[in-house]
C-alpha cells in the first residue's frame, strides 16, 4: 500500500478524443461479416421475384440441384416449419400478412425471396439459382400508395381488396375550434419519397450449427443482435440459450439493420440442414430491391393561425407508403411521425389520420430519423408557408411560436413531455453566425440582379434515446456490465450495438473519468450475446443516451464495491474513490484499483455484506425520452440554365444536450445533413407502375458522391438533458431531421420571386428546370 | 467448372501467386484466395469505390478487374500502403480527424487518395472531391475525409521538401 498524493486525472469528457476502433480500421484488419470464412462454409445465393405480382405457376429445381458443386436446394415448401418473419410493432386494427421466408405459391414485391441454392461456392450458387426454372403467372401490380387505396388498384394481398394495412387516429386539444377561429389556413400536399437506406457495406449473414451440441451461431450484420437471437430462436424453433448472435464489424445500419430479416433465419435453417457453415452476402440489387427503404409519405398538412401568426392548430392526412409486408417496426414509424408533428411549437390542438397502404414494393421501415424526418419537414415546411402567407419573416414567425423556456418540462399536443430546451438560443446562434440580415440584404441585391438565391431555415426537434419501455416495442432500457479483471484492468459489455457511432471510445470516456484510470485500461465489447448480457440494441440515437447511462450506473455500484474493498484493505471507515484508488481520508494512504480488484478475487477477506469478484451489471429504463433540438440554415442559388442547386453554405447549430467527444459528435451531425440532403436534392426510390424498382442499384440512386455535398459548418449550444445522468440527449439523426426542411425552404426562398410555394424532394435539377421553364413561360 | 489459371502477380511489393477462374474478379482473389480482406465490396459493379486498389499505379476498382489481369502487374491494396510498421501520413490525418465511422468505405478512400496525392502533391479542394468522387461514404458527409486528405498533402508536402 503506497501513500501518494492523488494524481488528479483530467477529464476525458467533452475532449476530441481519437476513436479507439480507427487503428483497425484504417489498416484494412477490421473483420466484417463478409471477411468471415469458417471451415468447410458453403455459399448461398437466393432465387428472387422477377416480378411485382405473381403466382408461381410451377417451379422446378432439379437442373440446379444437379449441377456440380450445388449441394442443397431449398424452396417455400422445405421451410414450412420455419416460423414468419416478425412484426414488433402493434396497432388496432393491424392486418398482418403472413411473411413466410420464402415464398410459398405468390410473391408479393420484386426480390421476393423463391429458393436458396447452396454449393461450393457463391459463382456455383448464382449458377445453381439461374437453373431453376419458374413459369410465372404474372398478375398486375401496384406500387403508388395513393393509388393503392383508391378502390380500383389491384389487392397486393387478395384477402385485403381495399390494400388498407391500418388506420390510426391521434387528436388532441379542440381542433374544430382551432380551425374556426383562425385568420389563416394553409393548404399543402407534401411528400416524402422513399428511400434506399444504403449502408455502404449490404446485409450479410454467417450461420454456423454445431450438429453435437445443437447449437447455432449466427454472424450477421445486426444494430440489434439480441432482438434477432430471441425471434431467430423462436422462428427456428431453436431454444434461445443455444442460439448465439454475433454481429461483427458493421459496415454501417442507418436504421436498415434494426429488424429481422427472412435471410437471417433462412441461413440458420440451411446451416442446420446441411450441418455445415453457410455464408449469404446480399449483392447491392439485392439490397436495394429487399433490404427496407425508408419514408414513403403522402401528407396533406393543413396549418391554422392568426394573422399575427399565432399557430392555433394543425391537421395532417398521412398516407404511408407500407410495401407488401411488415418489417420489424413497419407500421410504428408513421405514429412517430404524429408524435413529432408540433415540432418546437406550443399549439395544442392536432388532428392526425394516417393510413397505412400495402403495395407491391419492398417494405419500409425505419431510416435514419424514422418518421421524424417526415414530421419535421411538414411542420417546418408549413410554419414557412404560413410566413410567406401572412407576410412575416420566417425567424419571426419561429420565435412567436416556440416552447417557451420557463414552459419545460413541457406537454405537447402529442402526449410527449419535452425534457429541456432553449429553443430560440440555436435559432440566434445561427443567424449570427451567418449574419442573417446581411444575408438577406445580398438576396435583395441577386434578385435586383435576377439571380435566384435563398435561405432556408429550420429549427427541429426530434424524439431520441428510445425510449421508455412502454412505448417501444421489445423494452426501451439498455443494459452494461463493467468486469474488472484481478490485475485491475477494465472491461465494458454494452447491451447497445455501436455500428460507425463511435461508442467504443465515448464509453471508454465515461468509464475512464468515473474511475479515474487511463484509457488504455478500458476495453469495450459490444455485439455478442454469448458475452454481452442482454441489450436491446443501437438505433434511434440511443446508444449513449440510454446506454451510456446504462453504463454510468454500473461504474457507480462497481465504485461502490471497490470503496467497500477500499475500506477494508485500508482498515478505515472513512475512505473516498478518486483518481483510481481509494484514499484513507484521515491518513492519506491509499490502495490502487488493481489491489482492491485483485482482494475481491482473493477473497481472504470479505468486506461486510460484500460478495466476492469485481463485475456490475446494470439495466437501466430511461424515465422519458429526449428532445434535443436545434437550427440549420442553408443558403442556396439556383443555376437558372440548368436548374442545378447549390448550396453555398450550411450552417448546422445543434442542441444535443452535453457532448462526450466533439470529434465524433461533428461526424455524426455531418453524416446526418448529408443523408438529408441526399432526399432534398438527389434520392428517391422509384418503382414504375409495373412495381418494377428503377433505381435499382447505385448509378441510378443518387447517394451523394464527394463533389454533391458542401463544407458543413457547425456550432453547439448545450442544454443539457435532465431524463439520464449523462446530460446526453442523442445525436445519431439530429442531421438529417434539420437538413431537408432547411433545404426546401431555401429552394421555395430562392423561387419565390416566381411565385413558386413549395416544391417537392428531390428537389433534382431537372424538376427545378420544369419549374423555371413554366416560370418563364 | 472452368479449369483455373495460375497467376503470377505482385501485390504490396511481394511476390504472389494464385489459382483462379478466369471469371473470377481480382476483388474476389485478394479477399478470398489471398485473404487480404481489407479491400471491400459494396456493390461489385464499379459505383462505390470500396474495392479501390492500385494496379501498376493505376486507381482501379478491383471488382471490374479478372483476377488474370493482375499476371505480371504490381497491385497496391490497404494493407500495402503503410510504410513498414508506421502508419502512412493518410492514415494518421484519418486517424487524427476522425474521417471515417463504420469504416468500411475507408480502405478505398486510403488507397484512391494515396494515388493522388503521389500524382499531386498539391491538389486543391475540388480536386480532391472529384478524384474522391467514385469512393461512396454513407456515414461522415466527406467533409472529415477532404479534411484529412488535405492534412495528409501538407505533411507529405512538408517531407518531401
Ligand atoms: S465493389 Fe467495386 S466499386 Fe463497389
Ligand atoms: S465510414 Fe461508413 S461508409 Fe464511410
Amino acid at each position: 500500500m503506497a501513500t501518494t498524493t492523488i494524481t488528479k486525472t483530467e477529464p476525458l469528457v467533452g475532449k476530441r478524443i481519437r476513436r479507439r476502433e480507427d487503428p483497425r480500421l484504417i489498416t484494412g484488419a477490421a473483420t466484417y461479416v463478409d471477411d468471415i470464412k469458417l471451415p468447410g462454409m458453403y455459399h448461398a445465393a437466393i432465387l428472387r421475384s422477377p416480378h411485382g405480382a405473381a403466382r408461381i405457376a410451377a417451379l422446378d429445381i432439379s437442373r440446379a440441384a444437379a449441377h456440380p458443386g450445388v449441394v442443397a436446394v431449398f424452396t417455400g415448401k422445405d421451410i414450412t416449419g420455419v416460423g414468419p418473419v416478425p412484426c414488433g410493432a402493434s396497432l388496432p386494427g393491424l392486418r398482418v400478412p403472413v411473411h413466410t421466408i420464402l415464398a410459398q405459391d405468390r410473391v408479393y414485391f420484386v426480390g421476393h425471396p423463391v429458393a436458396v441454392v447452396v454449393a461450393s461456392d457463391r459463382y456455383i450458387a448464382r449458377d445453381g439459382v439461374d437453373l431453376i426454372d419458374v413459369e410465372w403467372d404474372v398478375l398486375p401490380a401496384v406500387s403508388d400508395p395513393e393509388k393503392a387505396i383508391a378502390g380500383d388498384a389491384p389487392a397486393v394481398h387478395p384477402e385485403w381488396p381495399d390494400n388498407i394495412a391500418f388506420h390510426h387516429h391521434q387528436e388532441n386539444g379542440n381542433v374544430d375550434d382551432a380551425f374556426a377561429q383562425a385568420e389563416v389556413v394553409v393548404k399543402q400536399r407534401i411528400t416524402s419519397q422513399r428511400l434506399i437506406p444504403t449502408a455502404m457495406e449490404t446485409r450479410g449473414v454467417v450461420a454456423d450449427f454445431q450438429t453435437g451440441d445443437k447449437a447455432l451461431t449466427l454472424y450477421s450484420s445486426t444494430q440489434v443482435p439480441h432482438l434477432l437471437r430471441t425471434l431467430i430462436a423462436l422462428m427456428l424453433g431453436l431454444p434461445e440459450n443455444k442460439t448465439r448472435v454475433v454481429a461483427p464489424e458493421m459496415g454501417g445500419g442507418f436504421g436498415s439493420k434494426l429488424n429481422v430479416y427472412a435471410e437471417e433465419a433462412l441461413m440458420g435453417f440451411v446451416a442446420m440442414k446441411i450441418g455445415k457453415p453457410v455464408k449469404w452476402i446480399e449483392s447491392r440489387r439485392e439490397n436495394y430491391l429487399t433490404t427496407i427503404h425508408g419514408r414513403g409519405h403522402v401528407d396533406y398538412f393543413e396549418i391554422a393561425a392568426k394573422r399575427d401568426g399565432t399557430i392555433l392548430g394543425m391537421k395532417l392526412k398521412l398516407i404511408q407508403d407500407i410495401g407488401a409486408y411488415h418489417q420489424l417496426l413497419t407500421p410504428a414509424i408513421p405514429t412517430l411521425s404524429v408524435l413529432m408533428m408540433p415540432g418546437l411549437y406550443k399549439f395544442q390542438n392536432i388532428r392526425a389520420h394516417v393510413v397505412g397502404a400495402f403495395t407491391n414494393c419492398v417494405p419500409t421501415d425505419a431510416y435514419r430519423g424514422a418518421g421524424r424526418p417526415e414530421a419535421t419537414h411538414g411542420i417546418e415546411r408549413m410554419v414557412d408557408m404560413l410566413a410567406a402567407e401572412i407576410g412575416m419573416d420566417p425567424v419571426e414567425i419561429r420565435l412567436k411560436n416556440f416552447v417557451a423556456n420557463e414552459q419545460f418540462p413541457f406537454s405537447t399536443a402529442t402526449g410527449l413531455v419535452y425534457d429541456s430546451g432553449n429553443y430560440a438560443a440555436p435559432l440566434m446562434k445561427a443567424l449570427d453566425l451567418v449574419d442573417y440580415q446581411g444575408l438577406r440584404a445580398q438576396q435583395k441585391k441577386a434578385r435586383e440582379e435576377g439571380r435566384l438565391m435563398g435561405i432556408g431555415i429550420s429549427t427541429y426537434g426530434e424524439i431520441c434515446a428510445f425510449g421508455p419501455s412502454p412505448a417501444t416495442p421489445a423494452g426501451g432500457w439498455e443494459s452494461a456490465t463493467v468486469k474488472i479483471d484481478p490485475t485491475g484492468k477494465v472491461t465494458v459489455m454494452t447491451g447497445a450495438c455501436p455500428h460507425g457511432q463511435g461508442e467504443e471510445t465515448t464509453f471508454a470516456q465515461i468509464t475512464a473519468d468515473e474511475l479515474g484510470i487511463p484509457l488504455d485500461d478500458i476495453h469495450v465489447i459490444r455485439g455478442d450475446t454469448a458475452i454481452v448480457q442482454y441489450g436491446i440494441g443501437t438505433f434511434g440515437s440511443r446508444g449513449t443516451a440510454v446506454g451510456g447511462a446504462a453504463l454510468y450506473f454500473a461504474l457507480q455500484e462497481v465504485k461502490a464495491k471497490l470503496k467497500r474493498y477500499g475500506a477494508m484493505l485500508l482498515e478505515s471507515d472513512d475512505v473516498s474513490y478518486q483518481g483510481g484508488q481509494c484514499v484513507c481520508n484521515k491518513t492519506g494512504r491509499t490502495v490502487s484499483l488493481a489491489e482492491m480488484s485483485g482482494a475481491s478475487y482473493r477473497a481472504m477477506k470479505l468486506p461486510p455484506n460484500t460478495s466476492p469478484g469485481m463485475q456490475v451489471t446494470n439495466f437501466w429504463e430511461p424515465p422519458n425520452f429526449t428532445f434535443p433540438f436545434g437550427a440549420h440554415i442553408a443558403v442556396t442559388e439556383i443555376d437558372r440554365e440548368t436548374g442545378a442547386v447549390q448550396v453555398k453554405r450550411y450552417f448546422a447549430v445543434d442542441d444535443i444536450g452535453n457532448i462526450i467527444n466533439p470529434l465524433i459528435v461533428d461526424g455524426q451531425l455531418h453524416g446526418g445533413v448529408a443523408q438529408g440532403l441526399g432526399q432534398a436534392l438527389y434520392e428517391q426510390a422509384v418503382y414504375d407502375e409495373n412495381a418494377q424498382l428503377v433505381t435499382g442499384e447505385l448509378m441510378d440512386y443518387a447517394v451523394p458522391k464527394a463533389t454533391m455535398v458542401p463544407w458543413i459548418e457547425s456550432d453547439h449550444t448545450v442544454t443539457p438533458s435532465p431524463v439520464n445522468p449523462l446530460g446526453v440527449k442523442g445525436v445519431g439523426e439530429a442531421g438529417t431531421i434539420g437538413c431537408s426542411p432547411a433545404m426546401v425552404n431555401s429552394v421555395v426562398d430562392a423561387l419565390r420571386p416566381l411565385g413558386v410555394k413549395h416544391v417537392d424532394m428531390p428537389m433534382t435539377s431537372e424538376k427545378i428546370w420544369r419549374i423555371l421553364n413554366s416560370a418563364q413561360a | 467448372m472452368q479449369s483455373k489459371v495460375h497467376v503470377q502477380t505482385t501485390i504490396n511489393g511481394e511476390p504472389r501467386e494464385f489459382l483462379c477462374e478466369p471469371r473470377q474478379s481480382l476483388l474476389e482473389c485478394l479477399r478470398d484466395t489471398l485473404g487480404l480482406t481489407g479491400t471491400k465490396e459494396g456493390c461489385n459493379d464499379g459505383n462505390c469505390g470500396a474495392c479501390t486498389v492500385t494496379m501498376d499505379g493505376r486507381v482501379v476498382t478491383s471488382c471490374l478487374v479478372l483476377g488474370v489481369e493482375a499476371a505480371g502487374a504490381e497491385v497496391t491494396t490497404v494493407e500495402g500502403i503503410a510504410r513498414g510498421s508506421a502508419l502512412h501520413p493518410l492514415q494518421r490525418a484519418f486517424l487524427e480527424n476522425a474521417a471515417l465511422q463504420c469504416g468500411i468505405c475507408t480502405p478505398g478512400f486510403l488507397v484512391a487518395a494515396n494515388a493522388l496525392l503521389e500524382a499531386e502533391p498539391d491538389p486543391d479542394e475540388q480536386r480532391i472531391r472529384l478524384w474522391l468522387a467514385n469512393n461512396l461514404c454513407r456515414c461522415t458527409g466527406y467533409d472529415k475525409i477532404i479534411r484529412a486528405v488535405q492534412q495528409a498533402a501538407r505533411e507529405m508536402r512538408g517531407a518531401n521538401a
